[in-house]
């Protein structure tokens, strides 16, 4: 905004003011403006405050020293961008100081003292007579003037008066304020910044804190204090607890933000769409401040924050705050149908001793609503719920962990209907799920009967032996050896399933011989499962013997496809989620931001300043009248800034209108 | 008031706006005060405190509008009329799209869009007949089209608007919250101040360039239509949930609506240039807005654009403090639009302070709206971020 102070440079000036010139200058404040956004593009390109395990892996050690010492993981608190915007707060204030007294000046000058010579030279400019008297000239177009909304100033000499003319020196104003409001903005965000903290992190007077440890364990010099002026933190608090701080979270850690008061949370809630897609988040908390005894009880939402004591209080994510389950254990190989209760709580662990040592189920997440995308044929449902479930890891005596996802309730799938449980050992990894089909009673039982009869030897010989006996036109021997090939097969089926099978004939089986004979051992194997399967039907009391259902035969292969899945499933067991009692946590973030204020304030005189700028325009007029043989000469000319053409426009009404009257 | 003599002000200079409104302008008046004193009796219980400001503020804009630029009258009523018919012939019943008739060909919101888009189209096609043929017919023809497509677009999202509270009273939004629905709100006021310009300036030759980047928008909202079903109405994620969004996203998008007119006018800049260079004889050539005129505009529009751009910025970071916790956190939506901003106020100095003019600034103003590109829609795509709900 070096408007009308680019002067040359006199020589023999000092060095100070050729600093200051140089830093209040219009090329410095453009190529400020440039190098802001350019820097500000690295931030949104390279992603900001991530792990620098992250960075190590994308940009190798090397590199990553390099841009780390560059702050560029962090390059809009880093030194160099801080400065490059402190650089630009001191070049605009430069500006500004030593534009302000000439454009106060002249918003008050008429120039009033201009001489003839230059109004005739104006662009704009206009000369015609009147039979009027200059008085009565003069008066006409003051009046004129002032009723269009100029203001106006004379001067008189001995052969002519001037009426100099203006309006819109509030334009002038739209220049001081959209300057000043940039420096306003920038000091205002400097408050709200972390650059304070950044300093006492340097100067060791803090250390961040980078253990899991629960909060009463943070050392003092993780901790600030609740006089601490400006923050940004975040926490989050499970249902029917209060807490009294919050967590700043800072490049590889955090520190711990005492507040001033504590907050309680009685309630979290998430209402649904009709489609299932959530509508709101809502947090009922109480505030209690030990200053005052006073005790709040308000509900905030997302757009809906609390402002308490300069601190506001948002919304801000949800998750499980100790949702405790109850589950049903169900053995996968084994021939007793034994179902262990168990209990366990989201966000711990549970110890079991097992024959191969004890392992630990981890509860991290637990789930209500479970929302995906419809299918083609749901009509009218974009969306639907597949109920509860719960996340947990299976941690070995070895430390290697997998995750599970189980539902509660059976999810459909192509018309049947499986309890579903993913597993995975990678956190990266897709789950891959193994498919439980439901009974009639929409129970897993008879999958986990059907599981157990397998695994029940002394049965499986009763069945196999029935099975062959009852086949008339079989040789006694060949009844033997089939007899033999189906508990041959069901063991390896059971021990490892299709593949198990698959190995023993790669193995033992010359390699001509080898499809023929899986081709004969998967009939063989068929149909012992499903003698086996009808002894579990039997038990149910249904009639064998009679054309089976088409949902019992579609129930045998799916079952048969889980047992076979069971032995890449990692567990010799399966969690069913049989009740809960659900538990959530809010998250909230929590800020205090002084500058806050300053920065709207400045905002404010930023958009005012502007419309001052671009839409009012501030325009000067000159009139010299002269006598001349009785009557009276007037010289009319103008200036504008901007937008010549409507002012030319204007400047051709103004005259012309004036000429009109004063000429008749 | 009176001087001396017969030396009277009575009937020259300006006059004070009351004395300065005809008969017409007072119905006008009547009409929108009418309008808000009734939606504000019959609908105020369902508004809080802010809408009832945007209302209002909406009221005296209308107001104002239709007392400075007649156009405005003509447009807003036609709006009005088919808007309000159309919530008419749904009757409270969303399948009504399918049974009434005006609703099936012309009055849903996707029929009126689809009009819009085709009105917009054939008025490319007419301006760029005025340009080569120099018919003043064919040129009359395109405004006209244009103003039909701005009254169907407008009607499109008022009657959009109407069907989301049909679809269940807590869907129903105003129609800018992704997307597919800023892109006609883009198209449709990028049209009105095209239109706004052509009238002030009383010429059609810019028409052709401005109406093109409208039509490369509508191509783009047909692929989205059709490919992606994106016009299907969804509720609003609870970050959305704002009286906010009803006027950070118009004030933004009468931003981008001026960045690309001044980028086309850039372009026509750069093609006069060269043709007054190469043939300077020719019809076409002279048909071409005039260097002067462009430039002129071109700074107008981002002047306007800018000022526009900066209220949005603001109700952007107001709103953010209210959804994400903190006016500014250098979220890559924030960085960019920052960016835009530090682009246009660069090319604004250089102007203003510096009278630069000509194929520099021509070819900048280009390259501003890919910059503003990018803050719009590349940030969606290639960026994460909070402000993640136009993705494609």
């Amino acid at each position: 905004m070096a408007t009308g102070a680019n002067q040359l440079t006199p020589s023999g000036q000092k060095a100070t003011s050729v600093i200051l010139r140089f830093l209040g200058s219009m090329n410095l404040a453009i190529m400020l403006l440039v190098a802001i956004a350019i820097a500000s593009v690295i931030g949104t390109v390279l992603r900001q405050n991530e792990p620098y395990q992250n960075y190590i892996i994308k940009f190798g050690p090397y590199w990553h020293e390099i841009y780390k010492s560059l702050g560029l993981y962090d390059v809009y608190s880093s030194v160099w961008f801080v400065c490059i915007l402190a650089f630009l707060v001191v070049s605009t204030s430069i500006c500004v100081i030593r534009n302000a007294p000439a454009i106060i000046q002249s918003m008050q000058r008429f120039r009033e003292d201009i001489h003839e010579r230059a109004v005739g030279n104006m662009p704009d400019n206009h000369a015609w007579h009147t039979t009027y008297s200059i008085d009565e000239t003069k008066q006409f177009i003051t009046g004129y003037l002032n009723k269009s909304g100029y203001r106006t100033k004379f001067r008189e000499t001995d052969q002519y008066q001037t009426i100099a003319a203006m309006k819109g020196s509030s334009n002038r104003i739209g220049y001081l304020l959209t300057h000043i409001a940039i420096v306003v903005i920038c000091v205002g965000g400097l408050l709200d910044g972390n650059i304070p903290l950044k300093i006492k992190i340097a100067r060791g007077d803090l250390q961040i804190e980078t253990r899991e440890i629960t909060v009463s364990e943070i050392p003092q010099e993780s901790r600030l204090s609740s006089d601490n002026p400006t923050f940004r933190a975040s926490v989050s608090i499970p249902e029917s607890a209060r807490v009294n701080y919050a967590f700043i979270n800072i490049a590889e850690g955090y520190l711990l933000q005492t507040l001033p008061f504590s907050i309680e949370v009685i309630d979290f809630r998430i209402e649904h769409y009709m489609d299932g897609q959530p509508k709101s988040f809502e947090s009922d908390l109480v505030i209690h401040d030990p200053e005052t005894n006073e005790v709040l009880e308000t509900t905030i939402a997302v757009n809906h924050p609390l402002i308490y004591k300069g601190h506001a209080i948002y919304q801000a994510s949800f998750g499980d705050g100790g949702t405790r389950l109850k589950m049903h254990m169900r053995a996968l190989h084994d021939k007793e149908l034994t179902t262990l209760d168990i209990n366990g709580t989201i966000g711990s662990y549970t110890e079991l001793a097992t024959p191969q040592g004890s392992i630990r189920l981890e509860f991290s997440d637990f789930r209500k609503f479970n929302i995906f995308p419809a299918k083609e044929n749901e009509a009218n449902r974009k969306f639907v719920d597949y109920g509860p479930s719960i996340t947990f890891k299976v941690r070995q005596a070895d430390g290697t962990a997998r995750e599970y996802i189980n539902y509660m309730y059976p999810v459909p799938l192509e018309d049947n209907m499986f309890f579903l449980s993913g597993v995975r050992s990678e956190v990266a990894e897709e789950f891959r799920y193994l498919y439980i089909p439901v009974d009639a009673d929409n129970s897993p039982d008879r999958f986990f009967r059907f599981q157990a009869r397998l695994h029940d030897t002394d049965r499986i010989n009763e069945i196999a032996d029935l099975a062959t006996s009852s086949a008339l036109d079989m040789e006694d021997n060949i009844k033997m050896d089939v007899t033999q090939a189906m508990l041959m097969l069901l063991k390896l089926f059971n021990t490892g399933g299709f593949d198990a099978i698959a190995g023993y004939v790669f193995q033992n089986v010359p390699e001509q011989n080898q499809m023929s004979y899986m081709q004969t051992y998967l009939k063989v194997l068929n149909t012992a499962l499903r003698e086996v399967y009808l002894d579990v039907l039997r038990e149910d009391g249904i009639d064998t013997e009679a054309e089976l259902d088409e949902g019992y035969i579609v129930f045998f292969d799916n079952a048969v496809n889980a047992m076979n899945a069971v032995h890449y499933y990692g567990t010799p067991f399966y969690l069913q989620l049989s009740e809960f009692e659900e538990k959530q946590a809010t998250g909230l973030q929590i800020t205090k931001a002084p500058g806050q204020n300053i920065v709207y304030f400045g905002f404010a005189m930023l958009t005012a300043g502007i419309f001052l700028l671009f839409y009012v325009s501030h325009q000067r007029l000159w009139f010299i009248l002269r006598p001349h043989n009785n009557k009276t000469g007037i010289v009319m000319a103008g200036l504008r800034t901007r937008h010549r053409h409507e002012f030319a426009r204007e400047f051709r009404k103004i005259s012309g209108e004036l000429q009109n009257v004063l000429e008749s | 008031m009176t001087a001396t003599n017969n030396l009277t002000l009575d009937n020259i200079g300006p006059k004070p706006l009351l004395q300065r409104l005809d008969m017409l302008d007072w119905i006008w008046a009547i009409m929108v005060l009418t309008a808000t004193i009734y939606a504000n009796l019959y609908y105020g219980d369902h508004m809080d405190g802010y809408e009832m400001v945007i209302l209002n503020g909406t009221a005296i804009t209308f107001l104002l509008l239709g007392w400075s630029w007649y156009a405005m009258r003509t447009l807003i009523i036609a709006i009005g009329v088919l808007s309000l018919g159309g919530i008419y012939f749904y009757a409270g019943n969303l399948a009504s799209a399918e049974q009434n008739f005006f609703l099936k060909y012309m009055l849903s919101s996707q029929s009126a869009i689809m009009w819009m888009s085709a009105l917009f189209v054939m008025a490319t096609f007419a301006y760029i007949g005025n340009l080569v043929s120099g018919s003043d017919f064919t040129g009359k023809v395109g405004t006209g089209l244009t103003w039909s497509a701005v009254v169907m677009g407008f009607t499109g999202m008022l009657v959009r608007w109407r069907e989301s509270y049909l679809i269940s009273p807590d869907v129903g939004h105003i129609p800018v919250s992704n997307l597919y629905e800023v892109f006609i709100l883009f198209c449709l006021i990028t049209a009105v101040l095209y239109l706004h310009y052509e009238y002030r300036h009383q010429t059609r030759s810019m028409g052709s360039f401005v109406l093109i980047i409208i039509s490369a928008a509508v191509a783009f909202l047909l692929w989205y239509t059709f490919s992606r079903g994106a016009h299907e109405i969804q509720p609003l994620v609870p970050a959305l949930k704002s009286y906010w969004m009803k006027i950070h996203v118009p004030a933004n998008f009468i931003g981008y609506g001026c960045f690309s007119i001044a980028a086309m006018l850039g372009t026509a800049f750069l093609i006069r240039n060269f043709a007054d260079k190469k043939y300077p004889q020719a019809a076409l050539t002279r048909r071409l807005p005039t260097l002067e005129l462009l430039d002129d505009v071109m700074y107008k529009s981002i002047a306007l654009g800018f000022a526009f751009f900066t209220i949005a910025t603001i109700l952007g970071a107001l709103w953010a403090a209210e959804a994400w916790g903190g006016y500014w956190s250098w979220d890559p939506k924030e960085t960019w639009a920052l960016i835009v901003w530090l682009n246009y106020a660069a090319w604004l100095h250089l102007r203003m302070t510096k009278g630069w003019q000509g194929t520099v600034m021509a070819w900048w103003s280009i390259i501003g709206l890919f910059v503003t590109l990018f803050a719009f829609l590349g940030v969606n795509m290639f960026l994460s971020g909070l402000h993640s709900y136009g993705e494609l």
